[in-house]
């Protein structure tokens, strides 16, 4: 009864696609933003910032980039992380090799690399679906981390192939606070999930979803297959790019090639089965759900102090994520956005029966 | 008859056409022509080379001999998104919707042909991109009203009944207002009721929006009823062409829907 949107009249084709057409919903995602804008970065501890929200919202950004491309365009790929690498060393590189560069700036032209770097290795998938292009990208993940690892230009010649993140100011502030990083990513993830949910209701978002459903027909219907796809294997590896950006600077502030192996893209990848296929929001639960479960399960260990091994909670975690996976497969293929959804649905009439 | 639009002039030319699947000939010499604002069927037995001639029209297949002339220009191996752009749109035997989406959004992606702004403008959803949507939206539910599917805009099309989905679909290929629409099957699986909705609507778009209709159909009640020309395919070969009494009495005709010798 208090999610309803009865006596809630939309008189404009505007307002009937707006992103929240509930007013509760528009109340909720308000009440949100200024908590995480303004309550969270006064009130958190440094831990709470950079322990948890950062690599959240960080690894959010990553997610979104993969459900872009695999959720709404159906175009599988396992070279999230890659894409995340690529990122991260051409914004190291234009920061240190052109002095004076903005960060703002340097993080735009590292995504733009990763977006050409997306288009490249997302050539195949003109010809090839399903697996064997999840097989195409994974040749993109090896390759990467290779290059990156074998070629010292890239690292700047640093003796160990480790890049270092170099002083961050934006407009002459100084990015050094676990406050100030983090309202940096909020700010930052928040403009690019709009404009994810943006194209995702636009006529960009319904040509990557026809040739993800129904590709014939979406070609039939005038939609050009090479143009769709390369376009989302564009946008997709600019998103994963910044957020490998953000991760090596913001997160880590030192990083080598393997920060962005093959078990990061899977762990993407999870993130998106869980929180939802195809779904803005079920990226960010997906997130929040991988980041939080280690946490939790340490605090369990905590509890059972002595009694159960750290080992043996390590162990318990990859059987959690492989349970859930195949639960989440087989009961709701549309992850925890989906639940959400149904929950909603059930609030509208809720406590009454009808 | 119907008094729909005058016919017009030929505005695809098919000449010779012969397309085969390895050892599999779906076609052979085939030639046929298309006049603007008619309704003209492609009737035949199961795998007579209906839909592979369709597929021809609309670019899905490329034969090995022959061309497709459409409105005075040959083609050869077109795209189906470039035929769309021409003004061919079609629907499928078996439906061909996009499951994942609204039967709003399926309509719109008919639209998508006509949208201009650019992704950047998309992602910000700002100035072009705002107008367009809306603009497109507006002639959408003018296709949703011609089709009578309002009360299910905002359903995903995968909870759809059978029948309707067939009437999303087909407002999916008007969305993209069409010169040349082509209807494969129609009316299959559809109950009398469904059906005579679909000749309604068929016929209404004909009449009203002066689209040249070919379709492919088995219901030869339908058939005689609501076509001016006919052709009959059998074994990927034109066996009769003409108006539905002239096919009513072709012996080919007959022989190879009745059995005889071939």
């Amino acid at each position: 009864m208090f999610y309803r949107e009865s006596g809630q009249f939309k008189s404009s084709y505007a307002a009937d696609s707006a992103i929240f057409t509930i007013a509760q919903d528009r109340v909720f995602i308000a009440a949100l933003l200024a908590l995480s804008f303004v309550a969270v970065p006064g009130l958190a501890s440094d831990y709470l910032l950079s322990g948890i929200l950062i690599p959240f919202l960080i690894l959010s950004l990553a997610a979104l980039g993969l459900n872009i491309l695999t959720g709404y365009a159906g175009q599988l790929s396992l070279g999230s992380a890659a894409f995340m690498a690529v990122g991260a060393f051409a914004t190291y590189n234009f920061m240190v090799r052109l002095p004076g560069m903005p960060l703002l700036l340097a993080l735009l032209l590292g995504g733009l690399c990763a977006a050409l770097v997306g288009v490249a290795f997302g050539l195949p998938s003109l010809r090839i679906k399903g697996f064997y292009l999840a097989v195409a990208t994974l040749a993109a993940q090896f390759f990467i981390e290779w290059v990156f690892t074998k070629f010292g230009w890239f690292s700047n010649y640093s003796s160990s192939g480790v890049i270092s993140a170099p002083a961050m100011q934006i407009f002459g502030y100084p990015i050094d606070t676990p406050a100030s990083k983090y309202l940096l990513t909020l700010s930052i993830v928040a403009f690019m999930a709009l404009a994810a949910k943006n194209m995702a209701r636009a006529s960009i978002g319904r040509a990557w979803m026809a040739v993800r459903d129904m590709d014939v027909a979406a070609e039939v219907i005038g939609i050009p297959m090479l143009r769709t796809k390369l376009l989302a294997f564009a946008i997709s590896s600019f998103y994963c790019g910044v957020a490998g950006a953000l991760y090596a600077f913001v997160l880590l502030g030192t990083v080598d090639a393997q920060a962005f192996d093959l078990h990061r893209s899977f762990q993407i990848l999870f993130m998106i089965i869980i929180g939802g296929v195809g779904s803005i929001l079920g990226s960010f639960l997906g997130a929040a759900f991988i980041v939080l479960l280690p946490i939790c399960l340490n605090l369990i260990g905590q509890v059972f102090h002595g009694a159960i091994s750290t080992q043996f909670l390590a162990n318990l975690e990859m059987m959690l994520f492989g349970g859930l996976i195949i639960f989440f497969l087989i009961v709701e293929p549309h992850g925890l956005a989906r639940l959400w959804q149904i929950t909603k649905e059930k609030l509208r009439v809720w406590p009454f029966p009808h | 008859m119907t008094q729909h639009r005058k016919i017009g002039d030929v505005i695809l030319q098919a000449e010779a056409i012969s397309l085969s699947f390895g050892g599999v000939k779906a076609l052979s010499n085939i030639s046929l022509e298309v006049r603007e604002h008619e309704i003209l069927s492609i009737i035949g037995p199961n795998g007579a080379g209906k839909s592979s001639m369709l597929n021809v029209i609309n670019g899905v297949y490329h034969p090995q001999q022959g061309h497709v002339v459409y409105r005075g220009k040959a083609r050869d191996r077109m795209h189906p998104h470039e035929a769309a752009r021409q003004g061919i749109a079609r629907t499928f035997q078996n439906i061909a919707l996009f499951k994942g989406m609204s039967v709003l959004d399926n309509i719109m992606t008919g639209r998508n042909l006509k949208m201009r702004a650019n992704f950047i403008q998309q992602a910000l959803y700002w100035g072009r991109a705002q107008r367009e949507e809306n603009t497109q939206r507006a002639y959408v539910e003018k296709i949703i009203d011609f089709l009578e599917i309002q009360h299910i805009r905002k359903t995903p099309v995968g909870r759809l009944p059978y029948g309707l989905q067939k009437r999303v679909e087909l407002a999916r290929a008007l969305a993209a207002e069409p010169t040349m629409l082509l209807l494969d099957e129609p009316m299959a699986g559809m109950n009398v009721e469904e059906k005579q909705d679909m000749c309604r609507f068929v016929l209404d778009v004909n009449d009203e929006f002066g689209t040249t209709i070919v379709l492919i159909e088995h219901d030869m009640g339908v058939v005689m009823d609501i076509s001016d020309r006919i052709i009959v395919l059998d074994y990927g070969k034109k066996i009769g062409d003409g108006t539905p009494d002239e096919i009513r009495v072709n012996p080919d005709v007959i022989a190879a829907y009745l059995g005889g010798s071939h």
